[in-house]
């Protein structure tokens, strides 16, 4: 009998398995997206209180964000081990870049007569960075958040090859077994979640700023 | 208290606001912006500060509420030296009105005018009340109050704008070509609405405008600065249009002096003669512009000013033109 291109079979055995990879990869995209999210805010709040740090900001996150994926998986291992610290610390850099570019813009498309009018009400710095400049910079923000966690997703599976993964699991699988089901599976599922993500940015842009309906 | 003999004594102090010897020399800049400026603008005043680009108003205004610290001389407003007091602090008790407006876009007219309120930790329920208080001072819907600011017309957004300086009942208010981006129609309106306001708040208002006729209109002193803020004449605006002070006032001021003097005097502001019969009536209210016109407009030399269908007097076309001068 011609093996099948898909055996459905397979996929209805292994639910089980799907499910606990989905938790996997969610778990590994939350983890980068969010730290990344909160080392690019802070690098952000310093670049835009002293301008001078920004250029070498971006030059250094420009080129943690170059460095191939697997070179810098290879690099890591022997330090931190095949752990999901190794993972991590690669997927949290590839979101640095587009996080800080996007915090940055946001805020700095702020309307000058927007933030002198708040200066002027009597506005302290980090009071009008939280209630004024960081709302209204929240849809360049977000714009961000959803390119770095889409792109995440599509990293994660590589962290496969170190022992993490999530669908990456069922994608090495079944190259290393020449059996097609898993690879599809794991692929199909990956693009499915990365675009489940960034619908989920969508409505959360839209429930965080009202005030573009 | 001891007191030299013709120290400025802050608390005696008459004026709201007084600038001593006032320079701000921008780095980098084309010599200082402001120039050794001492001026002072009375309590419950409207002061305006008009003159060409470049004249510093726009700078004074701001070093007012320390937007831009002056290099020298000291700003005193309502008795304290502003550079005495924590810049937020001063800030939050003097209105800011901008021609940009710059409403907060992601909040609520209700919260843009709040701003002030919250800063200063007013309790809900006296925000609120004071929100409903100033839509209908500024004559704003009431069903705006929950709509965003880019859902309004410029008219609108000015109207909050005004509002949200106002919120916390400043003595204090500064505004920098308030209507300056809204068209002309809306413009004389808002004019208007300031002039009522301004009679029954009395505000110390410090007013920038380069327009000379939005000058005269609405101050009460105007102060007409030229390049490097040198003040040129500081009076009344009758003052200014009767007797201008150099040949930069003269030309500043431009054509049709006369007629603008005109426009600030009322028909009962002058010596009325007492011989009823012109078949021209005027109210108390008309100003000596108004009747010119209509004597024009009716190819007649005289007319009576009657108040509620009272004679006062009668109006000749020679006191008008005397008025001219």
């Amino acid at each position: 009998m011609k093996e099948p291109f898909i055996r459905w079979n397979w996929i209805s055995g292994h639910l089980g398995e799907i499910g606990a990879r989905t938790v996997q990869h969610l778990e590994l995209t939350g983890i980068a997206v969010g730290v990344g999210f909160v080392i690019a805010m802070s690098l952000s709040i310093l670049a835009l209180r002293r301008r001078w740090t920004y250029s070498p900001i971006t030059w250094f996150t420009g080129i943690l964000y170059t460095i191939p994926s697997i070179a810098l998986f290879a690099l890591l291992v022997p330090i931190t081990g095949l752990t999901i610290l190794t993972a991590e610390i690669g997927l949290v850099s590839y979101t640095l870049l587009i996080l800080i570019r996007n915090i940055v813009a946001g805020i700095d498309g702020v309307p000058a007569a927007t933030r002198d009018a708040a200066v002027a009400m009597g506005y302290r710095p980090w009071r009008m960075f939280f209630e004024i400049e960081l709302p209204l910079a929240t849809p360049v923000i977000i714009a961000g958040l959803r390119i770095a966690t889409v792109t995440t997703v599509g990293l994660v599976t590589l962290t496969a090859l170190i022992g993490q993964g999530g669908y990456g699991y069922f994608i090495n699988d079944g190259l290393r077994r020449f059996f097609n089901t898993p690879l599809f599976v794991g692929a199909a599922l990956s693009v499915a979640l990365a675009v489940a993500l960034d619908v989920a940015l969508v409505l959360v842009e839209r429930a965080l700023t009202p005030w573009r309906r | 208290m001891f007191r030299t003999p013709g120290s400025y004594d802050p608390y005696m102090s008459d004026p709201a606001i007084r600038l001593e010897q006032v320079t701000k020399v921008f780095p980098g800049g084309d010599g200082a912006a402001v120039n050794d400026l001492t001026l002072e603008m009375p309590s419950g005043q409207l002061t305006i500060l008009v003159g060409p680009s470049g004249c510093g108003k726009t700078t004074t205004l701001r070093m007012i509420n320390r937007l831009i610290e002056p290099t020298s001389g000291r700003i005193i407003v309502d008795g304290r030296d502003v550079a005495s007091v924590e810049a937020h602090e001063l800030r939050r008790g003097i209105g800011y009105v901008i021609q940009q407006v710059g409403l907060f876009g992601h909040r609520t007219v209700g919260d843009n005018i709040a701003t002030v309120p919250r800063l200063l930790g007013w309790d809900d329920a006296r925000i609120d009340a004071r929100i409903d208080e100033l839509m209908q001072l500024v004559s704003l819907d009431p069903g705006l109050v929950n709509r965003y600011p880019g859902e309004l017309s410029g008219g609108q957004q000015q109207r909050v704008g005004v509002a949200r300086a106002l919120a916390a009942d400043p003595p204090v208010l500064l505004m920098d070509e308030p209507f300056g981006a809204v068209d002309p129609i809306v413009r004389e309106r808002l004019q208007d609405e300031l002039v009522a306001l301004q009679s029954r708040l009395h505000k110390t208002i410090v007013f920038v405008t380069h327009d000379v006729d939005e000058a005269i209109k609405l101050g009460d002193r105007v102060v007409l600065m030229n390049i490097g803020g040198v003040v040129e004449q500081a009076a009344p605006p009758a003052e200014l249009l009767a007797r201008p002070a150099s040949d930069f006032v003269k030309q500043f001021i431009g054509a049709r002096r006369g007629l603008r003097r005109l426009s600030l005097i009322k028909v009962t502001d002058v010596d009325l003669e007492q011989r009823e019969g012109s078949a021209l009536r005027l109210s108390p209210h008309d100003t000596l512009l108004d009747a010119l016109d209509a004597m024009l407009r009716d190819h007649v030399n005289e007319a009576d000013v009657h108040d509620d269908g009272r004679y006062i007097g009668t109006l000749t076309m020679e006191r008008i033109s005397s008025e001219v001068r």
